[in-house]
């Protein structure tokens, strides 16, 4: 065979320069191409776009029509949203909400009081924003402010009367004194070495002043909230308002908040506890982890609803709100503590052994190198278990508690707006509100799970 | 011990407060001691109270007569004549109706839903999100007054009810079906039934014989879908048809005759199937995007054509990633089938937790029980899990 170079084939046209780059002919490229192999790739796929298209079609017709164009966006009764009054079809009947609106947020909470309410909706606004925004500073007097701070300051504003000025107090005067104890030890820089916790190896880098620079945030940012609490209290006046009288999103909320607050650090407790090597600690906490992970949430509600107060003399028979409360927080510890378990399988086994080379006993290992490294990397997961604790506070209207849904529910049958349409709208602005936020946290964290990935990304 | 010299005892040795030994001893004791302390104080506040609050306890209301109605029953049940324990089992077997069905729903629209998002068709796919998102960031609870008091409640009364094809009547009591009346050979075409699924499962045993010895192919599918259709359908004709529907009739006020299912069964079966396929159709898209295209394009290259791919290379791997989140989706439907209580469906929960607890009173006893039977299906179903995921396990060194 002879050698078919650019010299001796006589006959061959060879391009000797580079084309110009075309644009892609439009069977390959462009909106008609997409067209036709996203919608119209054969003849089912066709059929099926065009049956979807029509269902598409006519469903938004009839939602746009039915919730905007035919809506009834003002009035101050029933007769606004009534066919044969307004003289026209009528849609969703938006005034209804309008007009229950205060009632579907808070309940029943005395509307003088319901500064309290939004202050504590706007401290938990801050803690979360805090927590969950991967460039906010000071983490963990963020997590000090969600975890201890906010519960307690919330239990003191929204219940008010005399057990909270109690704890109030309480609370003041500890803080003082560990206020007094941080600024001994601060000007007295020897004591701080003496009560600095065993860590050498830390103490060596960092002198031993700054290692209190934290504790002494927490104890000035507890001091603040206190005091301005105090300071209210003492101007304003926080009577007592009975747990009866709270509903709405408030007890939505609450009980979401109380059920994170309380399931976090119990499901790392019980996610330790399985992955002990005592055995009767791990009996228990699997025990107590499949014993929840087995029975409906509404059996445990019943449970706590029924039996609790056969449980403790009657004279401590538990209030009506707080026995759902202490179900929905074990119920979901148990979730988180399999939530949390998964990542600590996640962390390899140098990682342990690591920490214990370095002579970290169990605590110092789990505090400082295991727990901070296997709650990042389940954070989606805590963020799911969370909108299902969200969701499922719902449930806790079963047992007469009247979170948002039961407001809800509550205002369908009162006369004042019985109009054909009235079900229809307290449904859809129920679904819209769980909705955004249980998408919203969705979102969350599905960008951490990318934030996340993004270091494996090659 | 006294002749042994005080040196020998090893330097390094640390004190008993350091051993992690004893250290685990101490905890492990004091823990058993806690919850132990925790027990028997709860124990004994609740015999403190319940005697304070003359309240029976033990399981003797077993046998006492129930004294209320249940409108779903599928077994002999009378407000007079039936006992609390009759009572059980009605709800129980209400609770296993729902979730047995709502299984079998929820599945297949979740397959569906689920293939549907990964579809090619952009608008298929989109269509599938939608309804995913809708549906599992929604509660169960609202979705199930949505159903029962939006969709079923404003349905026209008996008098108006709306007549759907083959007999059946829509209203707002529920729907109303033509009662089936089996002849007497009817008995034959279960018979026939029977043998057919036989057949077909020895026919299958026999092609997969036939394939490992020779490599012959046979349509496994067509023939055993032939034999378990047409044999009884056969038998069905041949008999002479013995099966009549006795149709519902329109009164003036009322329908008479026909089975009645009730619209909060209905509200509670669509809710929960739409509600679990929205979480179904997630792990089945998982499953399918967790084979990676290299095994699609390897059976590709080995010759296999896509049909084969699929039921030879694709499913079996998907399936193996699908089932336990399955399960455990099944698990919940079957818990969330609690959720009956809020629409009035007597299952177990409705029936024991709520009529019954009230009626007694005794909270320990119906707490205990509806929790047992919620964590036996559990456990059982979770048991058998593991042993599935052991078998399907990826053998590795």
């Amino acid at each position: 065979m002879t050698d078919a170079t650019l010299e001796n084939a006589p006959d061959a046209f060879i391009r000797r320069e580079t084309l110009e780059q075309q644009p892609a002919p439009l069977s390959v490229a462009g909106p008609l191409a997409w067209v036709r192999t996203k919608l119209f790739s054969g003849p089912l796929a066709s059929l099926l776009t065009l049956v979807s298209l029509y269902i598409v079609i006519v469903a938004v017709q009839d939602l746009v029509k039915f919730y905007i164009l035919d809506a009834v966006w003002t009035g101050t009764s029933r007769e606004a949203c009534l066919a044969d009054k307004v003289g026209r079809p009528v849609g969703a009947c938006w005034p209804y909400v309008a007009d229950r609106i205060q009632y579907f947020i808070y309940g029943s909470y005395p509307i003088a009081e319901r500064w309290r309410v939004n202050t504590v909706f706007a401290m938990f606004a801050l803690g979360v924003v805090w927590l969950l925004w991967s460039l906010a500073p000071l983490k963990k007097v963020g997590a000090f402010f969600f975890f201890v701070i906010l519960p307690l300051s919330g239990f003191i504003l929204l219940l008010g009367g005399a057990r909270a000025e109690w704890v109030l107090n309480t609370l003041l005067w500890i803080t003082l004194a560990l206020a007094v104890v941080y600024a001994v030890v601060s000007f007295v820089p020897s004591l701080a070495l003496w009560a600095s916790t065993p860590i050498r190896l830390a103490e060596a880098e960092n002198p031993p002043l700054a290692r209190f620079v934290q504790g002494k945030m927490l104890v000035l940012l507890a001091l603040l909230v206190f005091g301005a609490i105090e300071v209210f209290s003492e101007r304003i006046g926080l009577p007592r308002v009975d747990t009866g009288l709270w509903g709405g999103m408030t007890v939505t909320f609450l009980i979401s908040a109380v059920g994170i607050v309380f399931s976090l650090p119990l499901g790392v407790v019980l996610a330790l506890g399985r992955r002990s090597k005592l055995p009767i600690i791990q009996l228990m906490s699997v025990i107590f982890i499949e014993f929840v992970r087995g029975v409906p949430l509404i059996t445990v509600l019943f449970m706590a609803n029924t039996m609790l107060p056969l449980f403790v003399p009657q004279e401590y028979s538990p209030d009506r709100l707080l026995r759902p409360l202490i179900g929905v927080a074990l119920f979901a510890s148990a979730y988180m503590a399999e939530v949390i378990r998964g990542g600590l399988q996640a962390i390899p086994k140098g990682q342990f052994e690591g920490a214990m080379s370095l002579g970290l006993g169990y605590w110092q290992m789990m505090r400082l190198i295991i727990l901070p490294q296997a709650i990042r990397i389940v954070i989606p997961g805590i963020v799911n278990t969370f909108i299902g604790l969200f969701k499922d506070t719902t449930l806790v209207s079963i047992v007469g508690i009247f979170d948002f849904l039961n407001t809800v529910q509550a205002t369908l049958v009162d006369p004042t707006w019985a109009t054909p349409t009235t079900r229809t709208t307290g449904y859809a602005f129920a679904a819209i509100f769980y909705f955004v936020c249980c998408w919203g946290m969705s979102r969350y964290s599905i960008s951490v799970e990318k934030r996340m990935a993004a270091g494996q990304r090659r | 011990m006294s002749s042994i010299p005080e040196k020998t005892v090893s330097p390094g040795k640390a004190s008993l407060f350091y051993d992690p030994k004893i250290r685990g001893y101490f905890y492990q004791i004091l823990l058993v001691a806690v919850v132990g302390f925790l027990i028997w104080s709860a124990a004994s506040n609740v015999i403190e109270n319940l005697r304070a609050q003359k309240i029976a306890s033990g399981f003797g209301f077993w046998h006492n007569a129930a004294g209320f109605d249940v409108n779903q029953k599928l077994i002999p049940f009378t407000a007079s004549g039936s006992t609390y324990g009759q009572a059980f089992f009605v709800g129980l077997l209400n609770t296993l109706l729902v979730a047995a069905l709502g299984i079998v729903f929820a599945t297949v629209i979740g397959f569906a839903v689920g293939v549907a998002r990964l579809s090619n068709n952009w608008i298929i796919a989109k269509l599938a999100m939608i309804y995913v998102e809708i549906i599992r960031n929604i509660p169960l609870l609202l979705q199930l007054f949505f159903w029962y008091n939006a969709v079923l409640k404003p349905l026209p009364d008996a008098r108006n009810s709306i007549s759907l094809p083959g007999g059946i009547y829509l209203n707002n009591r529920g729907i109303i079906m033509p009662t089936p009346q089996f002849g007497a050979a009817f008995e034959f075409v279960l018979v026939a039934l029977l043998i057919a699924i036989a057949a077909a499962i020895a026919f299958f045993v026999w092609s997969r014989h036939q394939q490992a010895s020779t490599g012959r192919q046979y349509p496994n599918g067509w023939i055993a879908l032939g034999l378990v259709v047409g044999l009884p359908l056969l038998v069905f004709f041949i008999a002479g048809r013995p099966l009549a529907f006795e149709y519902p009739q329109q009164g003036r006020f009322n329908l008479t005759g026909g089975v009645q299912v009730f619209p909060e069964f209905v509200a509670l079966l669509v809710g929960l199937s739409t509600y679990t396929a929205g979480f179904i159709a997630e792990v089945v898209r998982a499953g399918i995007l967790a084979v990676s295209r290299g095994q699609t394009e390897a059976a590709h290259a080995l010759g296999l054509r896509s049909g084969p791919t699929l039921k030879l290379v694709v499913v079996p791997q998907a399936m193996r990633v699908i089932i336990p989140p399955l399960t455990s989706q099944y698990l919940n439907l079957v818990k969330n089938s609690s959720l009956a209580v809020a629409i009035g469906y007597p299952d177990l929960t409705q029936v024991f937790m709520g009529t019954v607890l009230n009626q007694t009173g005794q909270a320990v006893e119906m707490v205990s029980i509806t929790m047992g039977v919620y964590l036996t299906i559990s456990l059982v179903t979770s048991f058998a899990m593991n042993i599935y995921n052991k078998r399907m396990a990826l053998v590795e060194r």
